[in-house]
């Protein structure tokens, strides 16, 4: 299986140089009148101020839709029902200081929300509880997201923006152990970490670590050997948010430039720039890819919500219905799509729909446990 | 009875009498053998010279003792239907017009329905059947070397084109399908044919005769309005029997002349009609408008000028006809002078319907394809006087429709007529009549010179690849966003991305005095862009700060000017002068209205201040209007506001809850906060009366009762917006009193545009004004305009 990965990956990397692909003429019958562009399904009002984290939970068992967690900028995080259309419960934690990440465990209905009051809550959510069980303090002041490795049922892994400008702090959770800390070299610079994801590969056990920078650089970090595996420079501007397809070895990084630079990582763990996309305006504020790996969505400074084609990066829709920035973008494993913005607005869109197709297996973003069991070494 | 009878031969008067008395089968039968033997093509004829008398002298009588005894019984006298074959055969094969005549008499004489009508009806379409029409035609034809009897023709002719009314009037509900005007006047037409075959062919031979019977059964035909049917038949055979054969041409051109005068139009248009092509209308006709007065009458003017009813395949035949012989093309020359000068006589432009226009228009330019250069030259400056003149007063007319025929023709025209000179292009768009009025003015194929109206076809044919590239280019434009997929699963489709732009936010202006600020000073063009789009934002969020600069902030939008490029500058421009006259209506319109009659503005901006004065009455006047977020519908004038409507699902919920609700004590049912106050009662007069003070004073750059006549149409409408809208403020009374005054100067405007206006003015008072308020106040104003209405 993880074979087969890999060989895709390379097959990909080096059969189809992306972006080399202006060749070929249009086939004539694309001529033809585009779709009008799209409407948002709904939209979710009533945070009463920005909203700068989303994140879908539950749904994946297909059964009832999943839920939608905002968290907004007045430090509340709200929790919409898609049924209703309206917030079923509002969490209050994090002292009226801006909520910029939002993520749930796979085991129980636990939910890791990060504010900009420093401290990583631990919430629990079962049976309609929405009391905070644990607290994390954070030590870095930045709008960098904190990542999760949830693979096991009772420890799992946690990245968060160390105390020094350009660490990353690991974890061990629930004991909030600090597994290592992850320092770049001294003449490195990359300036501090902007947006990370931690993941493991299916074939070996070491967790991984992949770090947007300041400096507009991507780096992979074997938290294992505490060191830095790989280091690409994608942007001239730091690295805002990416998402990485760990089947495919490829990522997608924007930054506040006018253009998405895709990457991916080869067999001995190098990580190399595939090719750059430009855009109309600049400034990306968060990227995702859909868990089937069909299309991507980004969340623009420019008001407007972009999606591509994941696989040739082919621009397929234009989203604009927000009259502000927007933050952040998720998509459920249903293939919701759903967008925040400034303008203190949700807007849930249905693009593309997922075709039920149980041969490929889904990204883990919205339901971590979807993954496999792996205890932590 | 009559002295003639007397010279009867004694075995005829035998025979009669035996014949009106007996009731012998055998010797009544005997007695029409011996009668028989005088109609030719009997087995022992009697000698020639008795048969002629016969026929002249005692047929008709015969014939009508044979009528007065059809009865049952008398029929029956003899077995078999013997009588009744011998008693037909001498309606069909005696002398036609006189059996003819007989019959149609007794028809006409019968009381009633009764065995006889119906029998001499029965016979009557056996008549027709057997073709005896031709016969009666036929002889009338031949008769001419003869001694003519005019009251025996008129008698014919009344009959045989009459027939059908007769006998409908006589049979009523029993009438005969042959005797039907859609199957009669065909079978009319057939026997003409036939007769003119008979004719042509004892020309042939020789012999004289005339077809002015033919002629006058025709005309009488087409005058009965059956053009339709009898040259339905009549022009297809006709035509393909002219097609080689001079004889018969010639028999044809001397069948229309001799058509009488009263009838000749009715036959011309029937003719052009019918014709498929000018060379049958020539065929035809041959050169009958220049022998024929009355026919040059009705071709060149009546069907020209008096008429437009006629299609353009019609135009085309009876213009192409002019055109084909040599004689006739003076008259073709004289048709276009003719026409080009009504077409640019200003007073034919205003009191000629549209339609009429367009149809002149069309006979100027299938007169232009037919005339070759050198004939146009030698008019040249008539035609091109008469068409500067037509074109100049249809582009000061207010209606687009008159505006683009005359660009359309002038276009087309000028190069045809004066193909040197410099052409004339304007920018109009094309719609199906111009693209109908551009191919009439292609040439004919078989027209003098083609080459030289190639000027005037280039424009479309220069047209269509560009439209057909630039198809093309859309495709080459966006190759990444479609192309280039190379896994064949791929079915995801794009979206529409046209939308995807630039994002020029950052600089807008953040408060309105930036706005005026940024506008008036600015020369970053972004940031002026900027703050013309966000001021309309800024003006209804902050109410108070713009109160503040409303009336400066009018003058600089009132005269901005389009600097740049900007995607609805016009739209941006008047949201913002309408958000402005909304926040501060007072000062605003005041201030509006004092400059639509200020010197040194031009049209558009005055008819923009009317277009924002509306709009900002609209806004304002709207019932539940909220003051912060106003929306301005489409900014046409003269759409009106669907004014208070009752929203239907209030009275449904209001009834739900009345039938759920027990109420202990009866009280008034408290209102929903649905009425409020119209905000322009108190603006109503700002706008309004400043309008209406000044329009009979001319200024040097605007006369607004002279030939700025599409501002005033406006300022009409404008003002019978206003009228409408000011629907229960209290000021209405004022100014309805005032607007039916205004109307009263200006009811004999003679732009169509203005007299529009001014009776949505007079419908919006009468809207508008409580109606005790109407009679108790402006009776005497009512009663002016009622006469001008009536």
């Amino acid at each position: 299986m993880s074979g087969m990965a890999e060989k895709d990956a390379s097959r990909w990397v080096y059969q189809q140089p992306w972006p080399a692909r202006k060749m070929t003429a249009p086939p004539p019958t694309m001529a033809a009148s585009p779709l009008p562009p799209p409407d948002p399904q709904f939209v979710l009002r009533g945070t009463q101020s920005a909203v700068h984290a989303l994140h879908f939970f539950g749904g994946a068992r297909g059964q009832e839709r999943p839920l939608l967690l905002s968290g907004s900028l007045s430090g509340l995080v709200h929790i919409w029902s898609l049924q209703t259309r309206r917030a079923v419960a509002t969490l209050d934690g994090h002292g009226g200081q801006c909520v910029t990440w939002l993520q749930t465990l796979p085991q129980g209905h636990q939910l890791l929300s990060q504010g900009r009051d420093l401290k990583l809550r631990l919430w629990d959510l079962a049976e309609g509880r929405n009391a905070v069980v644990d607290s994390v303090p954070l030590e870095s002041l930045g709008f960098c997201r904190s990542s999760v490795l949830a693979r096991g049922q009772e420890r799992w892994m946690l990245a968060v923006p160390g105390r020094g400008s350009e660490e990353v702090q690991i974890l061990e959770m629930p004991s909030k152990t600090s597994v290592c800390t992850l320092k770049p070299e001294a003449d490195a610079k990359p300036g501090m970490p902007m947006c990370l994801e931690l993941w493991q590969a299916d074939s070996s056990p070491r967790p991984l670590l992949l770090a947007g920078y300041e400096d507009g650089s991507v780096a992979l970090w074997d938290v294992s050997e505490r060191k830095v595996c790989s280091r690409v420079a994608c942007h001239t501007e730091p690295v805002m948010g990416f998402d990485f397809d760990s089947q495919k070895a490829r990522g997608v990084s924007g930054s506040a430039e006018k253009a998405l630079a895709v990457w991916s990582l080869d067999e001995q763990q190098a990580l190399q720039v595939c090719g750059t996309h430009e855009l109309t305006n600049p400034g990306i504020a968060d990227v995702k890819i859909r868990p089937d790996r069909k299309i991507l969505a980004t969340a623009g400074w420019d008001h407007r919500v972009r999606v591509f084609h994941w696989r040739t990066m082919k621009p397929l829709a234009v989203l604009s219905f927000h009259s502000a920035t927007v933050h952040c973008v998720a998509f459920a494993t249903d293939g919701l799509l759903a967008a925040g913005s400034g303008d203190q607005r949700i807007s849930i869109w249905s693009l593309y729909p997922i075709c039920r197709d149980a041969s490929t297996p889904l990204l883990g973003h919205a339901e971590g446990g979807e993954v496999g069991a792996h205890a932590l070494a | 009875m009559d002295p003639a009878q007397s010279a009867v031969p004694p075995t005829i008067r035998e025979a009669l009498r035996t014949l009106s008395s007996s009731e012998d089968g055998g010797r009544i039968l005997s007695a029409l053998g011996s009668l028989k033997r005088y109609l030719s093509g009997a087995e022992s004829p009697a000698p020639p010279g008795e048969q002629e008398e016969f026929a002249r002298r005692h047929f008709s009588d015969v014939l009508r003792c044979l009528v007065d005894r059809l009865s049952p019984g008398w029929l029956e006298l003899l077995p078999d239907g013997q009588l009744e074959d011998l008693w037909a055969s001498f309606f069909l094969e005696g002398p036609a017009d006189q059996a003819f005549l007989v019959l149609m008499e007794s028809i006409e004489g019968a009381a009633g329905p009764s065995f006889r009508l119906t029998k001499t009806a029965q016979l009557l379409a056996r008549f027709l059947r057997a073709g005896r029409m031709a016969a009666v035609m036929e002889g009338q034809c031949r008769q001419q070397a003869g001694p003519a009897f005019p009251p025996l023709q008129d008698a014919l002719l009344c009959k045989a084109v009459g027939l059908p009314d007769h006998l409908g009037n006589r049979l009523r509900r029993e009438n005969l399908e042959a005797f039907l005007p859609q199957n009669y006047f065909p079978l009319l037409g057939e026997e003409i044919v036939r007769v003119l075959q008979a004719l042509v062919d004892s020309l042939r031979g020789g012999w004289d005769c005339s077809v002015s019977f033919l002629s006058q059964v025709l005309g009488k035909a087409c005058v009965h309005g059956r053009q339709k049917e009898i040259l339905g038949v009549l022009v297809p055979r006709l035509t393909a029997l002219t097609r080689a054969n001079c004889l018969w041409q010639r028999v044809c051109w001397r069948l229309v002349e001799c058509v009488p005068d009263r009838a000749m139009e009715a036959l011309l248009t029937g003719l052009v009609e019918a014709a498929s092509g000018p060379e049958v209308l020539s065929r035809l006709l041959g050169n009958l408008v220049m022998k024929s007065k009355k026919a040059q009458f009705v071709m060149t003017r009546k069907i020209l000028f008096l008429q437009y009813r006629y299609s353009t395949p019609m135009l085309q035949s009876l213009l192409g006809y002019l055109a084909m012989d040599s004689q006739r093309r003076p008259l073709l020359i004289q048709v276009l002078k003719e026409l080009l000068e009504t077409w640019g006589s200003s007073s034919a432009i205003r009191h000629a319907s549209l339609p009429q226009q367009h149809y002149v228009s069309k006979a100027v330019l299938i007169c232009l394809a037919h005339l070759g250069e050198a004939e146009l030259r030698d008019s040249r400056e008539d035609l091109l006087a008469s068409l500067m003149a037509g074109v100049k007063s249809r582009l000061d007319s207010s209606l687009p429709a008159v505006r683009r025929l005359g660009m359309t023709v002038a276009e087309v025209a000028s190069a045809r007529i004066h193909p040197e000179g410099p052409p004339l292009r304007f920018q109009y768009e094309e719609d199906e009549l111009s693209r109908e009025l551009l191919a009439l003015a292609a040439p004919p194929p078989a027209a003098d010179s083609p080459s030289e109206a190639s000027p005037a076809v280039a424009p479309v044919a220069a047209e269509t690849p560009d439209r057909g590239s630039a198809n093309h280019g859309v495709p080459q434009a966006q190759p990444e966003a479609t192309g280039s997929d190379l896994d064949s699963d791929d079915e995801l489709v794009p979206y529409d991305m046209s939308g995807d732009r630039e994002l020029k936010s950052g600089k807008a202006p953040a408060y309105v005095r930036d706005c005026v600020e940024a506008l008036t000073s600015s020369e970053d063009w972004e940031r002026w862009e900027a703050a013309l789009r966000a001021l309309e934002g800024l003006i209804n969020r902050s109410l108070a700060a713009a109160r503040e600069v409303s009336v400066e902030l009018a003058k600089v939008l009132l005269h901005l000017e389009e600097k740049t490029s900007v995607v609805g500058f016009e739209g941006l421009r008047q949201r913002a002068l309408v958000a402005v006259v909304v926040t501060d209506p007072a000062p605003v319109a005041e201030y509006l209205t004092s400059q639509f009659y200020a010197l040194n503005f031009s049209l558009r901006q005055r008819m923009d201040i009317l277009d924002v004065l509306t709009l900002a009455a609209q806004e304002l006047s709207r019932p539940g209007r909220l003051p912060k977020a106003p929306h301005c519908g489409s900014p046409s004038p003269a759409s009106q506001p669907s004014s208070t409507q009752a929203p239907a699902w209030r009275a449904v919920v209001e009834e739900r809850i009345r039938s759920k609700t027990r109420r202990f004590t009866q009280g008034s049912a408290r209102r929903g906060p649905d009425a409020s106050p119209s905000e322009f009662n108190l603006a109503a007069g700002y706008f309004f009366f400043p309008l209406i003070r000044h329009f009979d004073r001319p200024l040097v750059t605007f006369d607004l009762l002279g030939e700025d006549q599409l501002v005033l149409g406006r300022l009409v409408h404008t003002l019978g917006v206003l009228m409408y809208l000011a629907v229960n403020t209290t000021v209405a009374v004022a100014m309805g009193k005032a607007l039916l005054e205004f109307v009263w100067t200006l009811r004999f405007h003679g732009d169509a545009y203005v007299r529009r206006g001014l009776l949505s003015a007079v419908s919006s008072v009468l809207l508008s004004v409580p109606a005790e308020r109407l009679l108790a106040d402006l009776p005497d104003e009512l009663l002016e305009a009622r006469p001008w209405l009536a």
